[in-house]
């Protein structure tokens, strides 16, 4: 899968969780850069994702991620 | 089943015509998400939950402390939700020897936190059960250890039933079950709870949220009483018309036996006081053959109330159903095996439930049991007769045909009531006709089992109970009033309900000749009314003009010493008012 597929795919998945048309997301991209990005809201979209892309995170990864594009390589890995 | 994304979307929407509730909720594991749920499916089902939640594992600060936030709050319900992992949290601290005391030290705090509540709030309380956590320490021989946990969680939750069944207000949501059908994979996230401090997975809160909101619903009146039951492919295997009586598929062998332990189900519905009904596109009396001569058949027909079989169409049938009942579409559960009448009656009775049966009727029961189509907060004695009732309604309504003027069937009907004020025998009757009683109904105030025993036993407050039995048959306790004493001449009236099945006898005459002479007596020169509208009760929208009180802005006004006795043809068989 490339990097700016899933790219678009955890946006669309962003807009509808936190139900903000406006989302843009870069590789860059961390809670502080989008409002309702809070931890709680952030374990929705952990959840979402992966059953978007039929992957489970471990307990850890799930913390790790320092922005967009860090969770993006995890994807991946584990889509690969 | 909506998504918890579908429910918290519904947040943003406009609550403001919604029926608000007061909710408090307490929880030992975060609560937001499970907060944000119940709000959302309380949406769907046109209620604002208004939900205030204490901070995180507060309970007992906020129970024991008298100025705490939840008093201030004053909710109308209370949940707590103390969740298993907690719970074996509490028991890995324990010390060895006294592992086998988790269940009775927690059930005494609960009791105590109800007893506290109970003395500062009328707010029912509603507590979570526990989904079992096997910790696989014992294996099988933990069932022989009484200080494995899984004794301890298994004897908690059966504990937790003994004290709901010996206390009115204490009411169980029972998520356990919800962990039994759906598997605890799907209730429990690891990830999530690492995170989060949460112990509900994402996808399973639409379900602990929906059971929820089922009872708040019960607690509200919105419950189901009446069953209407297609014949051919429901009931039973193949069309009796075509297939005759020989054929059916019904019995112990084959998918016959999904059809039997059907009927068994359906008949405990009906002896738990659920209404059944009969709607089948069929010849009468074919479709009545299996009910009277199959050799395995469970229903019988005097378990149905209304049996309606014609070449008419369902819409039209279920409206007559529906009319007879005298109750509303939106307490009513139409099942039909075939997805064209479902889809015809749903479009033309959208407030009916109409639930989509699976194709194998093997799955019907399975189906049935994961939507909780039966909530109720009460069981009486009364309700294993509501069928009976209803048949004799039935007959009442084709002999009343046969009389040219009113007055003459209402004297040959002998009827006699029973006038008392509250007591422990009537409470549980008392309290569920409060909230089953949506029609006749003045201001729909809803009471449970212990405002009615503190009615009763009120200073400022007199009340009424009646029955109603004729020559046909026992009604049982059919109305009752609460008077409040707001001054010195004047007695308010809080609640006046009636059960449907017992209009037009004149027994509003008689309940207010009965209260009126109450007042005179007792030196009151006033009563006072009031209508509170709401979707249902237009009926008693006049009641008080009708009855003769004169209006005085939003009140109705009686005087009792100008007023003349209705005539009525119900004798009282004793009046044992206590003059508190």
């Amino acid at each position: 899968m490339e990097k700016a597929d899933a790219l678009r795919k955890v946006q669309e998945i962003f807009i509808d969780i936190l139900d903000n048309d406006d989302i843009v997301l870069t590789y860059n991209s961390s809670a502080n850069d989008v409002d309702e990005w809070d931890s709680l809201n952030h374990i929705q979209l952990v959840v979402a994702i992966e059953k978007a892309f039929k992957i489970r995170f471990t307990s850890q990864e799930i913390q790790r991620w320092k922005n967009v594009g860090e969770m993006l390589d995890c994807i991946i890995a584990k889509n690969a | 089943m909506k998504t918890f994304s579908a429910l918290k979307k519904n947040l943003k929407n406009d609550f403001s015509a919604l029926k608000n509730i007061k909710i408090a909720l307490l929880g030992d594991t975060a609560t937001q998400f499970l907060q944000q749920a119940i709000r959302g499916m309380g949406f769907e089902h046109g209620l604002d939950l208004q939900i205030w939640e204490a901070d995180f594992d507060q309970i007992e600060r906020q129970i024991f402390d008298p100025t705490s936030d939840l008093y201030e709050y004053k909710p109308d319900v209370i949940i707590f939700f103390q969740s298993s992992h907690k719970l074996l949290g509490k028991y890995n601290k324990l010390k060895q020897e006294e592992y086998y005391t988790l269940a009775d030290r927690q059930i005494q705090l609960i009791k105590n936190i109800c007893a506290e509540v109970n003395s500062k709030l009328s707010a029912k309380i509603v507590f979570y059960n526990y989904p079992e956590i096997d910790d696989s320490v014992f294996g099988n021989y933990a069932n022989s250890i009484e200080s494995s946990f899984l004794f301890q969680i298994r004897k908690l939750n059966y504990e937790q039933m003994q004290f709901a069944a010996a206390n009115s207000n204490y009411y169980l949501v029972d998520i356990s079950s919800i962990q039994n059908q759906l598997g605890k994979k799907f209730l429990f996230q690891t990830a999530v709870y690492i995170n989060t401090e949460m112990v509900l997975s994402i996808d399973v809160l639409p379900y602990i949220a929906e059971k929820t909101v089922d009872l708040i619903r019960a607690f509200n009146g919105d419950f189901k009483k009446c069953l209407v039951l297609d014949l051919d492919n429901t009931l039973w295997g193949g069309i009796i018309g075509d297939d005759g009586i020989e054929n059916i598929q019904l019995g112990m062998l084959g998918i016959g036996k999904a059809f039997i332990e059907f009927q068994y189900w359906i008949k405990k519905l009906k002896n738990r006081g659920i209404i059944l009904a009969v709607c089948s596109k069929n010849t009468e009396s074919i479709a009545k053959e299996p009910f009277e001569k199959h050799p395995d058949i469970i229903l019988h027909l005097d378990d149905i109330a209304v049996f309606v079989a014609n070449w008419d169409n369902k819409v039209d049938n279920i409206k007559h159903i529906q009319r007879i009942l005298n109750i509303g579409f939106d307490s009513m559960v139409f099942l039909d095996d075939n997805p064209f009448e479902r889809n015809i009656v749903r479009e033309n009775i959208p407030l009916l439930t109409v639930p989509e049966l699976p194709e194998d009727p093997a799955d019907y029961l399975e189906f049935l049991y994961t939507l909780n189509l039966f909530e109720t907060i009460s069981y009486s004695n009364q309700d294993i007769d509501r069928t009976k009732q209803y048949q004799i309604e039935a007959e009442r309504a084709l002999i009343q045909q046969s009389f040219l003027n009113e007055d003459e069937f209402l004297k040959s009907l002998d009827m006699i009531s029973v006038v008392e004020s509250f007591n422990k025998f009537n409470t549980p009757r008392v309290a569920q006709l409060s909230q089953r009683s949506n029609q006749f109904n003045l201001r729909t105030i809803r009471y449970t089992e212990m405002d009615i025993e503190a009615l009763g036993i009120s200073k400022v407050h007199h009340t009424f109970s009646f029955t109603l039995k004729d020559k046909f048959g026992d009604n049982g306790l059919i109305c009752a009033v609460i008077l409040n004493k707001k001054a010195h001449d004047t007695l308010f009236i809080d609640s006046w309900f009636m059960s449907c099945r017992v209009l037009k006898r004149g027994m509003e005459g008689f309940v207010l000749n009965t209260i009126s002479n109450y007042a005179k007596e007792n030196g009151f020169k006033y009563l006072e009314g009031e209508y509170i509208p709401t979707v249902k009760n237009e009926m008693v929208k006049d009641h008080y003009l009708n009855l003769g009180f004169n209006q005085l802005q939003k009140s109705w006004i009686l005087d009792v010493n100008n007023y003349q006795n209705k005539e009525c043809f119900i004798e009282t068989h004793s009046l044992t008012i206590e003059n508190n």
